[in-house]
């Protein structure tokens, strides 16, 4: 029988905790607002993950971890189409591209991305289906659980901190124009570069991880890096309409206003 | 009659309903509650309450002031609220780092979204384990040209100059145009 529910009572951390106490044998689907995942597991360990929305086929993982370059990819892609993962795998071997280890911690890197992801989910459903296993054709991994529970909490606070310090993705980006503030003179990751390429004040920053392929998480630690170090501000993206009105006073004239404004200030200061 | 108003923003527990309380001369309108992180999960359920105060200037002028909800999702609520403000205050509770980041994230987020003047307050100044206005400043990223004012929610004088200040930048603001 299927476990389902829903992970507002039930949240990916304990799941986790259940599937690896139970040591169950199974593959668990999570059907989050923006994706669908797949995570297996043999006897309690994490074997295997997937989700919707990105390219989990060995030759997107290994493009993705840089092992193999995206013309490579493009030759494998169209040379080999009909080769599982682990007859690409065996063949890159067996080639002297690439080592057994290098395949191995690719994937790895991979699934636990994908789980530690998981972490942040707190809407959707859930559905445990016992036995039910990636195709034999699938390289899978074997991970113990406890440490990427341990792992995966130490990544939800961290995500959670980084949502309290931006918590609006609509919201734009633009450089701080002051001295000292020069993006040239700073030494900044490849993925820090990836964002501030799309820095634009009609991109937002949701914008700016969909061309990036970054989650939340990811853009959200590279946005406050650059926040943290005064490169650059939050703003209203350029396409995005004021609040009804929001535009300060209703335009009546000048004179008007300010002496509605100096009425306020009088009645405040003999409050 | 003219009604305008301004927005109390800032993080849960701060000192907004105080905040308003000291200067109204209505009973702050408030029904929310002090809601635990387990209860926060069902928030759907629960109602979105504000606080809401008044100050009638006179006969044609009153202002109200607004309060918003402490909760995190805060993003369609501030729509309604941001509605034909004057400026906005951001409560901060000196005393309480760990909040400082949730601040800086609303503060960072509403001033981007509303072109209007605000300030922020230092409130709960009147603790002991508050910190100063100049490394609160620091600590929540202000440019130097924002105003940060020392204050006490219940105090109302220190309540009327947080109130000015604001009012004397959107003044300002209008000569600057
Ligand atoms: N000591 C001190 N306590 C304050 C101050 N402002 C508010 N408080 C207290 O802090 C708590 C939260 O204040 P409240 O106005 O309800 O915060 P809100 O959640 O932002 O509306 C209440 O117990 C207030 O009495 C202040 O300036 N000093
Ligand atoms: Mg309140």
């Amino acid at each position: 029988m299927a476990l389902k529910g829903n992970l507002r009572d039930f949240s990916v951390t304990q799941l986790l905790n259940l599937i690896n106490l139970a040591r169950k044998t199974g593959t668990l689907t999570l059907e989050g607002p923006d994706a669908i995942a797949w995570v297996s597991f043999r006897e309690g360990k994490l074997i295997y993950a997937q989700i919707g929305n990105e390219d989990g086929s060995l030759t997107g993982i290994l493009t993705k971890a840089g092992k193999i370059s995206p013309k490579q990819a493009k030759v494998i892609r169209t040379h080999a189409t009909e080769k599982s993962d682990k007859e690409l795998g065996l063949l890159l071997i067996n080639a002297g591209y690439l080592s057994q280890q290098d395949i191995l911690a690719s994937l790895r890197e991979y699934i636990l991305n994908i789980v530690y992801q998981l972490f942040t989910w707190v809407e959707g459903l859930f559905r445990f289906d016992a036995d039910v296993l990636p195709p034999d054709e699938s390289i899978t991994i074997r991970l113990d659980l406890e440490n990427i529970i341990m792992e995966g909490t130490r990544h939800l606070q961290e995500y959670e901190m980084l949502k309290e310090e931006i918590p609006n993705l609509e919201m734009g980006l633009t450089f701080v124009e002051r001295p000292g503030a020069n993006i040239r003179d700073v030494q900044l990751t490849v993925e820090e570069w990836k964002v501030v390429s799309y820095i634009n004040p009609k991109n937002t920053i949701r914008q700016i991880a969909k061309a990036n392929k970054m989650n939340e998480l990811d853009i959200r630690r590279v946005v406050y890096g650059l926040l943290q170090a005064g490169l650059v501000e939050i703003i209203r993206p350029e396409g995005m309409p004021l609040p009804p009105q929001a535009q300060k006073l209703p335009p009546v004239d000048t004179k008007q206003q300010t002496s509605l404004v100096n009425k306020l200030i009088d009645r405040i200061r003999s409050l | 009659m003219q009604t305008v108003k301004m927005v109390v923003t800032g993080p849960f527990n701060s000192g907004k309903t105080a905040f308003i309380q000291s200067v109204s001369e209505i009973d702050v309108v408030s029904t929310e509650r002090k809601i635990s992180s387990e209860e926060e999960r069902i928030k759907e359920t629960t109602t979105v309450a504000m606080d809401f105060g008044r100050i009638t200037v006179d006969d044609d002028l009153v202002l109200y002031l607004f309060g918003t909800p402490g909760q995190k999702r805060f993003d369609f609520m501030w729509e309604i609220l941001s509605e034909g403000m004057l400026g906005f205050v951001v409560m901060v509770d000196s005393a309480r780092p760990e909040t400082f980041r949730e601040a800086r994230g609303i503060l960072q987020t509403f001033r981007a979204y509303a072109p209007t003047p605000y300030v922020v307050a230092a409130n709960k100044q009147d603790m002991d384990d508050a910190w100063e206005v100049d490394d609160l400043r620091i600590a929540l990223k202000l440019d130097p040209k924002v105003k940060m004012l020392p204050c006490v929610a219940m105090d109302k004088e220190t309540v009327k100059s947080v109130l000015l200040e604001l009012l004397y930048s959107i003044l300002e603001e209008m000569k600057e145009e």
